[in-house]
């Protein structure tokens, strides 16, 4: 089964720590990604850049600085895309959301990006189960 | 149980919003520091084992202001104080508070807090101090070895700066747009002050973490005013800046300039969230000083190799800041890009009109010394680069130009040897 394990935090608190306790924070968490990636359990994993640098697409064109700030909708699938720059990111968003109009989309830049570590990964679709 | 990184991170956090909201109530800004000191010392006793509120702002704005209050009745009826567990154990009065307290009042107060700390009567010498103590928390003995000064004489300038900031007329009511967006452009002036501060002392231990704390301030203040394209800006151009922290300085602590850091030592982080920051800026089209300087700023950043910077779209860009806002500094640099463009003597030519308004400006005379130098007037460059070292600001500044007297010398005496 795949799952994903989404980290909830106070940003402001977060972003206060010095450079000193993020690495001692960090460092405790290698610890477990470590052995994860040893028992062969790490998919993909990533930290997001602050809030203040995401971007959020309402209705396929309304363009919102910020994080999406709601909390009637809930969090239902991600992307990961590789592009030049905020422009092009939003390109993709908008051709997304003329695919499924009704949903918002954050666009959030990605501070450190951790590819799959399985060696056995699947490289095509695979059901979650 | 909390961690204590939590909590130490949540009451730094906290400060300016509680801070302002606590000045708000008490229009004073001595009672305010402390009640916001009593509260987080009560949040120490109490988070560690009941764990941490749901909002730990409202919690020490609403445990700081009854502490207070419950001063002021202690003061005149000697009463006792309240048992700790009783003020700690806040539930549904905190939760109000919270609702009350919306982002415009927090936004608000935040603003005015940082706009007291630039008030016009304070010179930029208290500005930056009283700010650091009131609104980062940091204490007098830390800001005094940042400015290099003794802790006695920064205890007195930031009584001095909160004795003018009690009598000068500081605005309480919720300011109009106009006066929004002036007190915004001050208190941005200010963090960017902030950073230079730091950013300007290179890799002294003391000092560089003052660039953190501007950085720190901009993403609270964008947090606020998520919209203001100059405030992203002015975030990006900090952030692309701290970005080659590492690369500006080699073991000896002497200066590496842009185009010989090793670009593998720049902070990929910092540059992603710039560049984000300076994407999202430019969608407005409402173009200003910082988001030229984060625009340059990111045409560093994205050269992989100096040889490949776009310094034709950076000539540009400093010919967009000379109109907006005209400076012989924003020409100086202009200088550089020609000198690339076009080659030293036309860079030369450039800053020469320049010599009188910066007749005291250490990067003038370096940036003329290697103009002159590239030009093979090497006993002119020498002139230059000995102005250059008397103006020095830095150990590492005058180190950097010594290197260069250094090899003049020694080429010098090479063709002495040459001729015999």
């Amino acid at each position: 089964m795949l799952y994903t394990l989404l980290c909830y935090n106070k940003e402001d608190v977060v972003w206060s720590w010095t450079k000193e306790e993020d690495a001692a924070v960090m460092g405790r968490l290698s610890v477990v990604h470590e052995k994860l990636v040893r028992d062969g359990k790490l998919g993909p994993s990533l930290r997001l850049l602050p809030t203040t640098a995401a971007t959020t697409l309402r209705g396929g064109d309304l363009v919102i600085d910020g994080p999406f700030a709601e909390t009637k909708e809930q969090l239902l699938g991600f992307y990961v895309i590789d592009v030049e720059n905020l422009e092009a990111a939003l390109d993709v968003a908008k051709q997304l959301s003329a695919a499924n109009p009704t949903s918002v989309y954050e666009i959030r830049p990605i501070a450190l990006y951790v590819p799959e570590s399985r060696p056995n990964a699947p490289k095509e679709m695979v059901k979650a189960y | 149980m909390t961690d204590l990184t939590w909590i130490h991170g949540a009451l730094t956090a906290a400060r300016p919003q509680a801070v302002g909201a606590l000045l708000r109530y008490f229009r004073d800004m001595d009672r305010a520091e402390e009640a916001f000191q009593d509260a987080c010392l009560r949040a120490l006793k109490s988070w560690p084992d009941k764990g941490p509120p749901r909002d730990p702002t409202a919690w020490l704005i609403l445990v700081g202001r009854n502490a207070a209050l419950d001063g002021v009745r202690k003061q005149s009826r000697t009463t006792e104080l309240p048992p700790d567990d009783q003020i700690s154990d806040l539930g549904d009065a905190e939760s109000e508070l919270a609702e009350r307290l919306d982002g415009s009042h927090y936004r608000d107060d935040v603003l005015r807090l940082l706009f007291i700390c630039c008030h016009p009567e304070l010179p930029p010498t208290q500005q930056i101090p009283l700010a650091l103590r009131i609104v980062s928390g940091l204490t007098v003995p830390q800001i005094a070895r940042a400015f290099l000064v003794s802790e006695a004489a920064m205890e007195q300038r930031i009584t001095r700066a909160k004795a003018r900031i009690a009598k000068a007329d500081v605005p309480f009511e919720a300011p109009g747009p106009a006066e929004r967006a002036e007190r915004l452009a001050a208190v941005a002036a200010m963090i960017y002050l902030l950073f230079n501060e730091g950013y300007s002392a290179g890799n002294d231990p003391e000092r560089a973490p003052l660039c953190d704390e501007a950085i720190r301030l901009a993403r609270l203040l964008l947090r606020l005013f998520q919209t203001e394209p100059e405030i992203m800006a002015l975030t990006a151009l900090m952030l692309l800046q701290q970005s080659r922290l590492r690369a500006r300085f080699d073991d000896q602590g002497e200066v590496i300039l842009l185009d010989d850091q090793d670009r593998s030592h720049w902070d990929a982080k910092l540059i992603g969230e710039g560049l984000a920051l300076v994407d999202k800026a430019l969608r407005h089209n409402r173009p200003g000083p910082y988001q030229v300087q984060a625009a340059i700023a990111a045409t560093h950043s994205r050269a992989a190799t100096a040889a490949e910077t776009d310094w034709t779209n950076i000539d540009h860009l400093y010919r967009a800041l000379e109109q907006m806002q005209p400076s012989p500094v924003v020409t100086l640099n202009r200088a550089v890009a020609v000198s690339k463009l076009e080659g030293p003597a036309a860079a030369l030519a450039l800053i020469e009109p320049l010599e009188k308004p910066l007749s005291g400006y250490f990067h003038f005379f370096g940036a003329r010394g290697l103009f002159l130098l590239q030009l093979g007037r090497n006993q002119e460059a020498r002139t230059a680069f000995d102005r250059a070292i008397s103006l020095a600001n830095t150990a590492a500044e005058a180190a950097h130009i010594r290197r260069h007297l250094d090899r003049l010398m020694l080429e010098a005496k090479e063709k002495a040897k040459e001729k015999i």
